[in-house]
């Protein structure tokens, strides 16, 4: 089933996408500790170019792959079209990301190039995690990523709040990888291994029945169970599942904005490849230990981040809560455990990551300098000063409420549908009142941007082409993907894991 | 009395529950790390007895791993405690609170 060379040769090939991200961050702050002063556009080209580079050959690496999945460096590191699809999507999103910081460095005056680099390093620990095949390996990628983005979240110097998000992000992110890393030590203590493939056969056990027919079926032990158990929860804790969510919008709501559209996009893929993968090699027969308490985390992660989100005032915060509430629409699909349920996840992950960085840029573009003020107020009859800002934000919070002809609508009709096809109809019908509750709070918004008078003193933003370009992809991607999902469906199609 | 694995499993849980409850009852940041540190170290506990009581070299070398990380985690908690205590005074975690809702 997986094609193994010779342990000991790397396939250079696999790692390539890795390579090009993480040499591509160490490079940039090679060159920048020895030239005196580097242009801050060379620092975007080259970060945008080695992310994008990435993408290319992650999609050389789709098309080369023969087989249904290659390992290498012995077994550690895994390529099949599941970890392709979504290194692509850590890619594009960490581009757009990267787009993003050029306009509000200047902005905010923080010179420096850590920010870029931070965010390339910490994509490169999402890429590990993506094609990780050993759980001590998964564990560094997500120790990687999250080292990163705690510094991230802390970038803003002249901001308390952003250090704040930071401290907060920090002590709850250890906090939660300590459960994950216990939680490995066990299923290691269980089944005596920590490589994936090699836990799934230590898991499913085989017997004939009387009909001559093989039944899959296991025994769990208490090590294996609490070992799942801790591994979810510090999954759960990664993408902002409640009840671990309680970080969240404090930490959006400090973090300067375009660090929180990487972590919207980034770590939130990260955190559910990893859970998927771990769930598909543990296989269908474990389904009945960890399908009930992930149905109920997913219901409360819909509801709670629905109901809170349409009490806030602040719009950076209501959009943290209403990304708890997107966190339970994919848990829909991870729940279901078939491979529609993933492909729904997957397709849900890929096109939320356009919508959410999207809706990013038009908030780092509203708030202004300093970074602070995201009060209602700001998008005040923004439709008479800038209709295309306007329109294009229209778009994107129509596709986060799921209306139709948006990717949105698209993604949340197939997690809803995998979860009806699984039997979860209390599940799929929770799913559908947080959606239209969720609704009400990009309408407030709308509503505020097209039928309110804008303030006297408002004046108009002025629009950067970099920040410009990222939200009008954003908004091309949400509208034709929208009208035409196939081709994005297709592929996660062919890129979900299996549920054996 | 024969030592099994058992015994340093449940010496690493004690631990474990131990650094939790501090992470969540202490108010000062530098102790809260230390929880955090002493979490870890639980778990390379847990590592290394599961290690030996299979006869295996997998969990001694998580165990190094872990240390690592560990240190990278203190470098950056620090950095950050440093960069808020720069800007306030700090005497516990309580004090940082601007961002509430």
């Amino acid at each position: 089933m997986i094609a193994q060379a010779d342990p000991t040769q790397v396939d250079y090939l696999i790692l390539a996408p890795l390579i090009m991200m993480a040499f591509g961050g160490l490079l940039l702050l090679t060159i920048t500790s020895l030239t005196k002063r580097l242009s801050s556009s060379f620092v975007t080209t080259w970060s945008v170019a080695a992310a994008l580079g990435s993408v290319a050959f992650a999609v050389w690496l789709w098309i080369d792959l023969d087989t249904l999945a290659q390992v290498t460096l012995s077994s550690s590191i895994i390529a099949d079209k599941f970890s392709v699809f979504l290194t692509v999507v850590i890619g594009l999103s960490t581009a757009l990301a990267l787009m993003l910081t050029h306009h509000y460095l200047d902005r905010e005056e923080l010179p420096g190039i850590e920010m870029p680099v931070l965010m390339m390093l910490s994509a490169s620990g999402g890429i590990i995690m993506v094609m990780a095949h050993d759980l001590i390996v998964f564990f560094l990628g997500l120790e990687t990523l999250s080292m990163a983005v705690y510094i991230l979240a802390a970038m803003h110097r002249r901001r308390f709040e952003s250090q704040e998000a930071g401290m907060k992000y920090f002590v709850l992110g250890a906090f939660s990888s300590t459960f994950l890393l216990y939680g490995i030590a066990l299923i290691y203590g269980s089944t005596g291994t920590m490589n994936l493939a090699e836990i799934g056969r230590a898991t499913w056990l085989a017997r004939e029945l009387a009909d001559g027919s093989i039944e899959f079926y296991y025994e769990p032990d208490g090590l294996m169970l609490g070992g799942l158990a801790l591994l979810i929860v510090g999954l759960a804790f990664k993408v902002g599942a409640v009840p671990f969510h309680s970080w969240t919008p404090d930490v959006y709501q400090g973090s300067p904005t375009p660090s929180v559209a990487f972590m919207a996009s980034v770590v939130k893929v990260a955190g559910f490849a990893g859970l998927l993968r771990l769930l598909s090699f543990l296989g269908r027969p474990t389904i009945d230990d960890w399908g009930p308490p992930l149905e109920v985390i997913a219901a409360a992660t819909l509801l709670v981040g629905a109901f809170s989100a349409i009490v806030q005032t602040d719009v950076k915060r209501m959009l943290a809560y209403s990304s708890i509430s997107h966190a339970g629409f994919i848990l829909l699909g991870v729940t279901a455990g078939t491979d529609n349920g993933v492909a729904a996840s997957l397709f849900y992950l890929a096109t939320y990551s356009f919508l959410v960085i999207g809706t990013f840029a038009v908030l780092t573009l509203l708030s202004g300098a300093g970074d602070a003020d995201f009060s209602l107020d700001r998008f005040r009859g923004l439709s008479r000063r800038q209709p295309a800002l306007a329109l294009a934000l229209l778009v994107l919070l129509l596709a986060q409420a799921g209306v139709p002809l948006t990717t949105g609508f698209v993604a949340k009709f197939e997690v809803i549908g995998a979860a009806v096809d699984n039997g979860t109809y209390w599940l799929a019908i929770i799913a559908m009142l947080a959606a239209v509750v969720a609704a009400f709070l990009y309408i407030k918004v709308i509503v505020s941007m097209f039928l309110d008078e804008p303030a006297d003193d408002a004046a108009a933003v002025e629009v950067p082409r970099l920040v410009g370009a990222v939200v009008a992809i954003a908004a091309i991607v949400t509208i034709v993907f929208g009208i035409f999902p196939g081709p994005i469906d297709d592929l996660a199609r062919e890129a979900f894991v299996f549920f054996i | 009395m024969e030592l099994t694995p058992m015994w340093y499993l449940a010496l690493s849980a004690m631990v474990f529950s131990i650094g939790a409850v501090g992470v969540l009852i202490r108010r000062n940041p530098l102790i809260m790390f230390m929880c955090v540190e002493l979490m870890l170290n639980a778990v390379n506990l847990t590592f290394v007895g599961l290690a030996w009581g299979r006869n295996d070299i997998d969990g001694m070398v998580a165990v190094f791993f872990v240390l690592v990380v560990a240190a990278a985690e203190v470098v950056v908690g620090l950095a950050i405690v440093v960069a808020i205590m720069r800007r306030r005074d700090l005497a516990t975690a309580d004090d940082i609170s601007v961002l509430r809702g």
